[in-house]
């Protein structure tokens, strides 16, 4: 048995909602459990608001969990203090989907790539040739050194994005939404750049979209996020030829596919209404309220992930 | 859809062309651009950001905003068969057909309502400034059932609601009851969709489809997702740097691609019906429309660019039935 990178139990975070009398919950995350392996790409897809952000940024630790663990290479994240947390936070880091907020916009390129060295006090001999190096490595070059970031394309910030993330060397990057904000044609770039960068450094992704076609690109296996739980995960083609969720055929229906005749000809399981709040999900399976195949069973009892066939798993009382 | 030769124009541009004048100078939003759509007609406009797609909607009901200006063209209306040009007309004979004849649906609901007042009262102000219903009582009547139209769920409640009580796909459903309101002729979606989950967005665009089916209207919409439209539409339009590229049927579009671009743009969206090894990318990014390259404006970014292309535009040229393509490999 291969130990995983990124081993999650029973991941919970719960952010307080207000309420006078009574204390009220947004249960962001609920309860999930998932394993991330070395060299591999795991998606995660889900709609707006269904925990997948909260999730990448519960496993780097920038915000803590209610309940539940996350391993990095066998040591408990949510339990690292001072320098084991700061070692930690060089070998995992994440890429924001928001290009034009992630750089500060008084530093030059060379001072926003240098900025993680200097936190970690890691000496290079040629700090110059150091970054041009780490430009050559995502496009862009020496004569982009000394610019600042309003003078990049989106595209271009993404860029100085990865390579100052790249400066620490990581074993495994979050990559949360980093082409939303790009125009396809420039998004082709990002994800086969990407791609490249994890074969050449043996990297680990985790990459979190609501854009299903990218993932399928990117990953090697895929989770689909529900309101705060996982409902189905399998390795990415498996997913897309046999999906069992309810909610993923549903998702997966609901995609313009970029092909006129098939979409005429795409079957139609179109589910009506709009995800629940998270503040009150609904008893039992959570997709329940929605689910054309939902039985009395669904909507009094939660349903648990369960291995179906090899490496699929799906939280569904169909199965 | 009706044959080719019957059809009737419902909206002609003609030569327009569109400028911003900001601080930074001479934004060259829109040129020569040159487009009919027919009664009846889904047509889409795709193309990336800043290619002038939204613009090119505005300009077709006179609403360019500051600090736009429509510089030359015509935009003609086929208003019960007699021409009229939108952009001739007066404030008061706008205000007729804006809103009745032609709606207008925007990609971000949230900011089209005003929060300040129900979605009913904003549903049936639009039908009483246009006179369509007598008086507010018949109005509310009449907005619970075009809100049950739109597979608004519980209508005589929601009625009542305020935009924040509602969720950003019932929004849109608000949004697009009032440009239905009036029954109009020509619905204009600027990204209706974009801004909304995909299970929502399916719900939406199908939605769209069954009211251009039932009511004859005829559709322009505007989006950058080749997949919406694949799902939505007749005729494509694809759009790069304000230049129409190419114009054809959707089937032609996605088949027999001509333009670089739009081949370009089709291997780069990642299909989620099939496994990619790699992904081509287009190389370089949009251009500033201050300073637009010289001659074909993709030719920076165009693997078959050769001399020509750099000095002189190529015109929009047939190459097929109803297929136009602006590029110098087929103005030969």
């Amino acid at each position: 048995m291969v130990e995983p990178l990124v081993h999650v139990e029973g991941l919970k975070k719960y952010f307080p909602a207000g309420g006078f009398l009574k204390k009220v919950w947004v249960k962001a995350v609920d309860g999930i459990s998932f394993d991330i392996f070395e060299g591999e790409t795991l998606g995660l897809v889900g709609e707006s608001g269904c925990g997948k952000t909260t999730t990448g940024r519960l496993i780097l630790r920038l915000i803590k969990p209610t309940a539940g663990k996350v391993l990095f290479a066998g040591k408990d994240v949510t339990k690292l203090r001072g320098k084991e947390l700061k070692a930690f936070r060089r070998e995992a880091n994440i890429v924001f989907q928001d290009p034009y907020t992630s750089l500060d916009p008084r530093q030059t390129v060379f001072n926003i790539i240098m900025e993680p060295l200097k936190t970690h006090g890691i000496q290079v001999d040629d700090p110059e040739g150091f970054v041009t190096k780490l430009l050559y490595e995502v496009g862009l070059n020496e004569t982009h050194l000394y610019r600042y970031p309003h003078e990049f394309s989106g595209g271009q910030r993404q860029r100085i994005a990865i390579a100052r993330i790249l400066a620490l060397r990581p074993k495994f990057i979050i990559l949360d939404e980093p082409t939303s904000a790009l125009d396809v044609s420039v998004q082709a770039q990002i994800l086969n750049m990407l791609k490249n960068l994890q074969k050449k450094y043996g990297l680990t992704y985790m990459f979190i979209s609501h854009n299903l076609g990218v993932v399928r690109y990117m990953s090697n296996r895929i989770a689909v996020m529900y309101l705060g739980k996982i409902v189905e995960i399998a390795p990415a083609k498996t997913l897309f030829e046999n999906p069992l969720h309810p909610y993923t055929k549903a998702l997966l229906a609901s995609i313009p596919v970029p092909d006129p005749e098939a979409a005429r000809t795409k079957p139609k399981i179109q589910i009506t209404g709009e995800p629940p709040s998270p503040i009150n999900p609904p008893p039992g399976c959570r997709f329940a309220p929605r689910c054309p195949y939902a039985k009395d069973l669904c909507r009094q009892k939660e349903p648990k992930l369960k291995e179906i066939e090899h490496n699929h798993f799906v939280a569904c009382w169909l199965y | 859809m009706s044959g080719p030769q019957l059809r009737e124009p419902l909206i002609e541009v003609k030569d327009l062309y569109v400028y911003f004048y900001t601080y930074a100078g001479i934004v060259k939003a829109i040129e020569d651009m040159t487009f009919t759509i027919y009664k009846g007609e889904k047509f889409c406009m795709v193309g990336e950001t800043g290619c002038g797609k939204s613009v090119t909607s505005r300009a077709l009901a006179n609403i360019v905003p500051s600090p736009g200006r429509i510089v030359k063209g015509k935009v003609i209306y086929y208003r019960d068969g007699n021409p009229v040009n939108i952009l001739e007309l007066s404030e008061e004979q706008l205000r007729e057909i804006r809103g009745k004849e032609i709606a207008y649906i925007v990609q971000d609901p949230s900011s089209a309502l005003d929060p300040l007042y129900t979605i009913g009262y904003q549903i049936v102000e639009t039908m009483i400034d246009h006179y369509t219903v007598k008086d507010w009582k018949e109005g509310y009547k009449r907005a619970v059932e075009l809100l049950r139209e739109v597979l608004m769920p519980d209508p005589e409640q929601r009625i009542k609601n305020y935009p924040h009580e509602l969720s950003g796909g019932q929004r849109q459903r608000a949004v697009i009851s009032i440009g239905l309101s009036n029954m109009p002729r020509l619905l204009i979606a600027d990204e209706p969709t974009s801004s909304l989950d995909v299970t929502v967005q399916a719900q939406l665009l199908e939605l769209l489809r069954r009211l251009v089916r039932e009511h004859g209207l005829t559709l322009f919409l505007i989006t950058h997702d080749m997949g919406v439209v694949a799902e939505m539409c007749d005729r494509v339009a694809v759009l790069y740097a304000g230049n129409i590229v190419e114009l054809a049927p959707v089937d032609e579009i996605f088949k027999n691609p001509k333009h670089p671009y739009t081949m370009g743009l089709l291997r780069a969206v990642p299909n989620p019906q099939a496994d990619i090894e790699k992904l081509e990318p287009i190389p370089g990014t949009i251009p500033n429309l201050i300073y637009p390259p010289p001659g074909c404006r993709f030719h920076p970014r165009c693997p078959f660019a050769r001399d020509a292309c750099k000095r002189e535009k190529p015109p929009l040229v047939e190459v097929g039935p109803g297929h136009y393509v602006r590029c110098w490999l087929h103005a030969e």
